[in-house]
């Protein structure tokens, strides 16, 4: 019924989903939205690294975002800048030093497009299981800092002074949102996958009055906008990555009209 | 001796923290037993709260010595703020560092009065119902080391009392330590062990009575510490309404 590329699509679609619902919903909690960007931008320098040095681009992206994220960490603590200016500086800094290493690459065909939007109609099957390998692993270790990640989220001080290494589980987090950019970087694209981090979980945030809930929307949400998402760019031939962040945006839209109507219940 | 040693749950021993290379607080010795209610006063900006995060490991690099003889900590910190983008209901709050029964969490709950707001979300609370609600999470997995800070800020005065004792049944019946931050000298005169007297260094320290005839306290709180000699001296019979004015049992 359907070509297998757009099988595959849905597949890969799925699991990129299935991990992004609930770490967007940390990325809003702990007012990363910029932070998951900047790692996002420094992807590009991965994907420029692993074709100078031919290695595989989910291990370069990840292995550069995953630096990228503890330079932060550590600037955050030894500078005075605010928070929000590091990012930029790091965020800019690789991306133009990722463009630069682009223009000494003249020989390598390089579909820079490709990068900056994804093309998730390109999936091969060692992409499908790189995804749900690493997917399956990334929602493992999350379910396993996710008391302390959470005590740290809601008051820092807190989760210290009653023992939970709140420190340890952001350094943890941090490499979880390297290695979901990482493996989903060739599908979504480094400009989109904030885009998937965050408009599921906004629209859940509208949706649910406690955090596991939230987390449960924000998986469906994600679900729902890669299948809208892809299934309509089938139909009306628009680019998919697009496509399934504006079926997200169609949906948090939805949610925003919901919660109206809830509010002037209740009065 | 190794019976003392076993009782006690935290010691600092000549503590301090240097930020941009101002000592917030220095030398500050003191340790908290089982049973045993301290309490840290002085005015603003004496390092109250910093001590107290000192005893329980939030500062790190700190000078001195600290030692810690427990894990089971309940904390009370001055200031929470939740974030809007978080939806969290106070049964979700009550199990932010352990897991609890229901029965356990409708237990706590009802210690502090709050038991009603179960289902409520946290950020819909009054500043005197959240306090409650801290008070009973922190007390909800029966700690060893009880630490409070400000804990009945913004709650109203017949809750204040109220709280005050409970605070002191928990110590008595848990037979856990306590260290408490108050500005209330009233409370703090008539409920605890131990004081120690804080600006920026441990300025005097000892049993209430010790501390209230001390002559630096009585210069660090002025007027005030006389008049809460007196208070101290009377056996309260009776309670107050909120405007103050005594009302017999």
């Amino acid at each position: 019924m359907f070509d297998d590329f757009f099988i595959r699509a849905l597949i890969a679609g799925i699991g990129i989903a299935l991990v992004t619902g609930p770490l967007g919903c940390f990325i809003i909690w702990r007012r990363l939205a910029f932070f998951g960007d900047t790692l996002a931008h420094s992807a590009l320098l991965g994907v420029t690294l692993a074709f100078t040095f031919e290695i595989s681009i989910a291990l370069s992206v990840f292995i550069i975002s995953s630096i990228i994220a503890l330079i932060l960490l550590k600037l955050q603590k030894n500078t005075k800048l605010p928070g929000d200016a590091l990012l930029g500086l790091l965020a800019h800094s690789s991306l133009a030093v990722g463009l630069v290493v682009i223009g000494f690459l003249s020989f390598i065909r390089f579909d820079i497009m490709g990068f900056l939007f994804g093309d998730i109609l390109a999936v091969s099957t060692s992409d499908l299981i790189t995804i749900w390998v690493g997917g399956t692993l990334i929602l493992f270790v999350l379910n396993k800092i996710w008391k302390p990640l959470f005590a740290s989220t809601v008051n820092y001080d807190l989760a210290e002074a009653e023992g939970m290494s709140p420190e340890k589980a952001n350094a943890i987090f941090t490499v979880l949102l390297a290695a979901i950019i990482a493996i989903s970087i060739k599908m979504v694209g480094l400009l989109l996958i904030t885009g998937m981090f965050i408009m599921p979980a906004a629209m859940a945030r509208n949706l649910s009055n406690n955090p596991r809930q939230m987390v449960i929307i924000s998986i469906i949400g994600g679900l729902l906008s890669v299948l809208i998402g892809l299934f309509s760019s089938l139909e009306f031939n628009t680019a998919s990555g697009p496509s399934i962040i504006t079926a997200a945006l169609f949906l948090f839209i939805l949610s925003l009209i919901k919660f109206k109507k809830n509010s002037e219940l209740k009065q | 001796m190794e019976n003392l040693k076993k009782n006690i749950l935290v010691k600092l021993e000549k503590a301090g923290v240097i930020q941009n290379n101002k000592w917030l607080v220095k030398d500050v010795s003191l340790q908290i037993e089982k049973g045993k209610i301290v309490t840290l006063i002085g005015p603003n900006g004496s390092g109250k709260t910093t001590t107290a995060k000192i005893a329980l490991g939030i500062h790190k690099n700190i000078k001195g010595n600290v030692k810690k003889f427990t894990d089971k900590i309940g904390y009370v910190p001055q200031k929470i703020s939740i974030d809007w983008t978080l939806p969290i209901r106070v049964t979700d709050f009550m199990q932010l560092t352990h897991n609890l029964e229901n029965s356990e969490i409708e237990n706590a709950l009802s210690l502090t009065g709050v038991k009603h707001l179960i289902k409520n979300d946290l950020r819909n609370l009054s500043g005197g119902e959240f306090q409650r609600v801290l008070i009973a999470r922190a007390i909800s997995k029966k700690p060893d080391l009880l630490v409070l800070d400000e804990p009945v800020q913004g709650v109203d005065f017949k809750g204040e009392i109220a709280l005050y004792e409970l605070i002191k049944t928990i110590s008595e019946k848990l037979n856990c330590g306590i260290l408490l931050i108050s500005h209330d000298l009233h409370v703090v005169m008539t409920a605890t062990d131990y004081v120690v007297c804080l600006n920026g260094h441990v300025c005097c320290s000892g049993s209430p009575t010790a501390v209230a005839n001390n002559q630096e306290y009585q210069k660090l709180f002025g007027d005030r510490a006389s008049t809460i000699l007196s208070v101290y001296e009377h056996r309260h019979d009776h309670t107050h309404s909120p405007d103050g004015t005594v009302k017999n049992k």
